[in-house]
């Protein structure tokens, strides 16, 4: 145990020596870790009032803004390639603090969970909670704005829905707007599960969610999985060119897929043993199926391959610099293969 | 009253959108049946999201091992909630420009989306990626080609692995034209165009089948194992 953790140790100190002399290399050398910005003004001006007392604006140039006007700045990222010495020294973009200290924290933060290849660290159990509480957050807060604003709130007070965040929707409360008391009800049982006494209050809400789901699967799952792909297999087994021919390739491979969903339903059927003819037709499904598992697992570590290829381009491009920009390169794409003959 | 409103809430629900797919007329009940269910999860979210404060808090309170790290959570967890719906740094959408709050929460330069670019992205992503690593290894460990079966899914999972890289088409680029077929890249194309697509199809239906079965379970009151025990 001791030894390892030395071992440990020692990789920890290389890897940190070799990513702060790369750093600072590159610290030297570069714009590491910076990003610049060239600001875009906007201004909107008044023109009118519409037949519902609304405001009409348009669009103005910044320099033509009075007082009585709308006017904010937006920042655009100047690519690395644009950024000369020149431009830098010309006053028109600047650093952004924000952007950058986020390109450090980014950075910082891949290395974290990076780190978990060495083994379960401070810093890996940090990067971790992060991830919970940030996703938690985000996911809660994209729910909130896009459906129960404008889908609940704005259905029991679009007038107040309509007065500070949706000046676009109906003023005024539409047919049947009180049948959304319902939700609004439902979403108060459900918390009810939080309580420690009075958990059965949430099984309506609960019910309605299964019954939901139930409907809306059966018909799904009908509709876009049985009778489509049901209808998918069924083509023509002989195939023919374009000029009438017999095309025997097609044929065969048309032969060869039909004969293979076959003997991949036969294994799935256990309703009769698996003896004799149907045992040997499951035997064949078996292998078709073992196919499309390597298949799938091939494709997950491919998938997943990328996401590092693209996570190592963001550490060695758009943090450290050491891609130059001025090269058309997609470094992911040559990378994944290289990291996948590295793994095997 | 506990077990009894609740089967027939779930009955008539989903009864309701099954309707709506066969009668025109109650075809507005299904989509506002979906409304309310996507207004649900919402409600399912806020549940979840009191659930894992209501968990980390007690970490804390009992100064349990690794607190510490509990206290991130929710820390990071207030922070992306009060900045996004504060819809902190976001400004007026251009055509409501005297409407403060009428910009997309997700805008370039937001708080929200400085959170989504600079924590979420790279977390996520990174961890994902991560099992690149993971599973290779525990292929490297666990593949064997001790018969048939095992031999097929080691060989595919080569060919697809090696067929959708530079590596593939490097490797057996000095082929003949007469034997193109043979590359990885051909031969990954087409183990995904026939025996893939033939093995899916096979466990697509299946699913289906299935859960057309647990659908109809459901909604006739045999399958009640989400009414809990009392």
């Amino acid at each position: 145990m001791k030894k390892e953790n030395q071992s440990n140790g020692l990789i920890w100190a290389v890897v940190f020596a070799i990513g702060a002399i790369m750093l600072i290399w590159s610290m030297s050398t570069s714009r590491t870790g910076q990003v610049w910005v060239t600001p875009v003004e906007h201004a909107f001006t008044e023109t009118g009032v519409d037949e519902d007392g609304n405001a009409q604006w348009a669009s103005i140039d910044a320099a033509d803004a009075t007082v009585g006007d709308i006017e904010w700045t937006t920042y655009s990222v100047v690519p690395d390639s644009q950024l000369t010495p020149e431009l830098m020294e010309s006053g028109t973009v600047s650093l952004s603090w924000s952007r950058t200290i986020g390109l450090w924290l980014a950075a910082i933060f891949t290395l974290f969970i990076l780190s978990f290849l060495v083994g379960d660290n401070p810093a890996y159990k940090f990067a971790e909670a992060m991830v919970v509480g940030t996703s938690a957050g985000y996911v809660m807060v994209i729910g909130l704005w896009d459906v129960f604003v404008p889908n609940l709130l704005g259905k029991l007070m679009p007038g107040l829905v309509q007065s500070f965040a949706l000046p676009g929707i109906e003023g005024s409360h539409q047919e049947f707007w009180w049948l959304y008391f319902i939700p609004a009800i439902l979403i108060v049982m459900l918390l009810f599960q939080l309580m420690p006494s009075g958990g059965w209050i949430s099984r309506w809400p609960i019910a309605f969610f299964i019954g939901i789901t139930a409907g809306y699967r059966m018909i799904g799952y009908v509709e876009a999985d049985l009778v489509a792909q049901i209808k998918a297999g069924i083509e023509p087994l002989v195939a023919f060119n374009g000029d009438g021919g017999f095309a025997l390739w097609p044929t065969v491979n048309a032969f060869l897929l039909t004969i293979a969903t076959l003997a991949a339903m036969v294994y799935f059927f256990f309703s009769i043993e698996h003896k004799g003819l149907v045992g040997k037709t499951a035997r064949v499904g078996i292998w078709f199926l073992m196919i499309t598992f390597g298949a799938s697992f091939g494709y997950t570590v491919m998938g997943r391959i990328a996401l590092l290829a693209a996570r190592l381009e963001f550490l060695f491009g758009k943090w450290l610099h050491f891609i130059p920009s001025h090269i058309d390169f997609s470094f992911a794409a040559h990378l994944d293969w290289i990291i996948l003959l590295q793994l095997m | 009253m506990k077990r009894l409103v609740p089967l027939i809430i779930a009955i008539c629900a989903g009864f309701v959108l099954i309707i709506a797919n066969f009668i025109p007329y109650a075809q507005e009940w299904g989509s506002t049946a979906q409304e309310w269910f996507n207004i649900l999860a919402v409600g399912a979210m806020v549940l979840g999201g009191g659930n894992l404060i209501k968990l980390h808090l007690m970490k804390v309170s009992a100064k349990n091992k690794g607190w510490g790290y509990s206290v991130v959570t929710i820390g990071c967890f207030f922070a992306t909630l009060v900045i996004g719906l504060s819809k902190m740094g976001v400004h007026p959408n251009p055509i409501y420009p005297d409407y403060d709050w009428s910009g997309y929460y997700l805008e370039e330069g937001s708080g929200l989306w400085w959170i989504y670019e600079h924590m979420v992205v790279p977390l996520t992503s990174m961890m994902f990626a991560m099992l690149a690593f993971y599973v290779a290894t525990a292929a490297f460990r666990a593949f064997r080609a001790k018969n048939t079966e095992a031999t097929l899914l080691l060989v595919t999972a080569g060919i697809v692995l090696l067929g959708r890289t530079y590596a593939g088409v490097w490797l057996f680029g000095w082929l003949p034209e007469s034997m193109e077929w043979l590359r990885f890249d051909n031969l990954t194309v087409w183990i995904m165009d026939i025996p893939n697509t033939a093995g899916t199809r096979a466990i697509t239906i299946g699913i289906a089948l299935g859960v057309v079965a647990t659908s109809l379970r459901i909604l006739l009151g045999v399958d009640r194992s989400y009414l809990g025990q009392d």
